[in-house]
């Protein structure tokens, strides 16, 4: 190009960076049809299971911005999923809010318990703050049980609510309908996420996690970032556990449990602490093989379930995450330093 | 010159230890003031209180004339005022590329949901710290391993990455703990270079905490020599060099005697 021959560099920047945006919507729009497609070629209680797995990703993806990328560890999790869901519960069953329009509530709900939580939790230390976020845990069912508010939680029987049919008379079942709105709604906070861990205040959450003093040197607000990512992440797991309720059709106490917390745990360590595409194998990983576990011992699934969790860990000790970083990162390092060299040369 | 940073009679107590005994200095616009002393002198204490890091018992520090005693941590780096650390202190899971453009946070504004959305403030943002982090990297030669994470990295190399993250916001003031510290003999002479070469091309005052006498002698257009916590001499290096309390510090009261 003529054109932009008095600045070569900034025309050769501006190229690149057009080429970067025009793929990225094309990628994420192939990535989107291919989780979209299970709604049409597996059926029955296999897509529930789909769906499951979809809605423990996105939980997982809020415990993973907060433990993973900040370095705050939060055993407690399962308590604003469990939230999120009773939030949705209560909005349907009894205001009869339709289920779209609760996601927006259980966010806000959240993010507001989350900020709360975090605020006091900045002045204790990471074990502290496990041990802090593990007894909202073990404290939230029970709270969901207590009799004063029986009336609007249904105590120990819980809530029931029914699955929503597919707008605008699409031809779907409702099972169907519901993953593709699971999907639809992950995919968003999915890519929220990315952008907004891939921008400075991602770079400035990694960077508190591995050196909080220099972090603060560097001008990082630590209370108000910590804070806020708190927030942030008790919100998207919030919003999964909203979407739990509708898709289980069903909330009760015991759901909730401290296990639940636990295997959110579990699911970002298998998936790969502070990675994005991680959490998507790792709610895989907590809905399938506990099944497998099933199918291959009947008498003690736990056992198998330990030992398929510790091989894992053994054979990808940074998750599975880390496992395709470790494949993909030497190539596209060798493209990155051969575009720095020409670069040079120019 | 006009005055930048201004220490006014700092007194930093431990409990029962004081380790900086009512010290004073001004570090003019585009100096390089080296601060000397032999261990436990009280530099890294004084220089701690200057960045934030510690409040000071008693005494005042101003910078560009504005009161900075005690103000938060995290707004020195907006204010202008830069630094490194003794031992290294990088975000070591972080490229060198990351860890130069979170020295670069100050200058942004963008929050969680402008980032989320990538609206185009912060879309502009990255860009801006984009080019400064490319001069950076060009200057300090790190543009080979941009993309390498930090701890894999060697020692020099490794200091090279803070400076060029102090360096990347455009400082006023430049505080460098050590950055000799752990550098063969051709890599000081390399970064006696550099620091020059800093000082013009952003324009900016340094104070230097080191061991290293050759290096502070020949980069310094003026040095301050502490020793038990009370400032010793304040001058050129040529002045502070020859004065017999910073012989005595260095050297003991014997070569002193000699030397007399």
């Amino acid at each position: 190009m003529s054109a932009s021959k008095g600045l070569p560099v900034a025309a050769a920047r501006g190229a690149e960076q057009v080429a970067g945006h025009s793929w990225a919507p094309l990628v994420i729009l192939v990535l989107l049809l291919l989780a979209l497609a299970p709604a049409f070629l597996v059926e029955g209680y296999r897509l529930f299971q789909l769906t499951l797995a979809v809605i423990y990703a996105l939980a997982i993806l809020g415990l993973n911005i907060v433990t993973g990328y900040n370095g705050q560890i939060s055993l407690g999790h399962g308590a604003f999923y469990a939230v999120g869901a009773y939030t949705a519960a209560i909005l349907m069953a009894h205001f009869e809010v339709p289920y779209w329009a609760t996601l927006p509530v259980a966010a806000l709900v959240c993010a507001a318990l989350g900020y709360g939580i975090g605020f006091p939790a900045l002045r204790l230390g990471s074990l502290y703050l496990a041990l802090t976020t593990f007894s909202l845990a073990v404290a939230v069912p029970q709270i969901l049980k207590y009799k004063a508010f029986e009336d609007w939680t249904g105590g120990v029987q819980g809530l029931f609510i029914f699955k929503p049919d597919p707008p605008f008379g699409l031809p779907l079942s409702n099972d169907q309908w519901m993953y593709i709105f699971t999907v639809l709604v992950a995919a968003t906070l999915f890519i929220l996420s990315w952008n907004l861990l891939r921008s400075r205040i991602g770079r400035a959450l990694l960077a508190i996690r591995d050196q909080p003093v220099a972090a603060e040197a560097m001008g990082m607000n630590l209370a108000q970032l910590k804070t806020r990512t708190f927030a942030v992440s008790a919100m998207i797991t919030g919003i999964a556990g909203a979407l739990s309720a509708i898709a289980v059709e069903f909330v009760s106490p015991d759901s909730f449990s401290v296990i639940l917390s636990i295997t959110l745990f579990v699911g970002m360590v298998v998936g790969g602490v502070a990675s994005i595409l991680g959490t998507v194998f790792g709610g895989l990983f907590v809905v399938f093989v506990p099944n497998l576990a099933e199918d291959i011992s009947k008498a003690a699934p736990g056992v198998i379930y330990g030992i398929i969790l510790i091989a894992f860990l053994f054979l990808l000790p940074t998750g599975f995450a880390g496992f395709l970083r470790r494949l993909v990162v030497p190539l596209l390092r060798r493209r990155r330093s051969a575009q720095a060299m020409s670069s040079n040369g120019r | 010159m006009a005055e930048l940073l201004r220490v006014s009679d700092i007194v930093v107590r431990f409990g029962g230890v004081t380790a900086v005994a009512g010290v004073s200095f001004v570090v003019d616009q585009h100096q390089i003031c080296g601060l000397i002393g032999p261990n436990g002198a009280g530099k890294t204490t004084l220089f701690n209180c200057i960045s934030g890091i510690y409040r000071p018992t008693e005494g005042r520090i101003s910078f560009e004339g504005e009161d900075i005693t005690g103000a938060p941590r995290h707004g020195m780096m907006a204010r202008g005022i830069g630094r490194t650390f003794q031992n290294l202190a990088l975000f070591r899971t972080l490229s060198v590329r990351d860890n130069v453009l979170a020295g670069a946070h100050c200058l942004g504004h963008a929050g969680f949901l402008a980032s989320a959305l990538r609206l185009s403030r912060a879309r502009h943002e990255e860009a801006a710290a984009e080019e400064r982090l490319r001069h950076l990297l060009a200057l300090l030669d790190l543009e080979a391993v941009a993309e390498v994470p930090v701890a894999s990295l060697p020692f020099g190399t490794q200091k090279r990455v803070e400076l060029a993250r102090a360096l990347i916001s455009g400082p006023k003031l430049l505080l460098l703990d050590e950055p000799a510290g752990g550098l063969n003999h051709g890599e000081v002479d390399g970064l006696a270079t550099l620091l020059q070469d800093i000082r013009r091309q952003f324009a900016l005052s340094i104070l230097l905490v080191e061991h290293h006498m050759n290096l502070v002698m020949r980069v310094s257009d003026k040095v301050v020599a502490l020793d038990f916590g009370r400032k010793i001499a304040d001058g050129t290096p040529e002045e502070v060099r020859n004065e017999p309390e910073v012989i005595r510090a260095y050297l003991g009261e014997e070569a002193h005697d000699r030397a007399a």
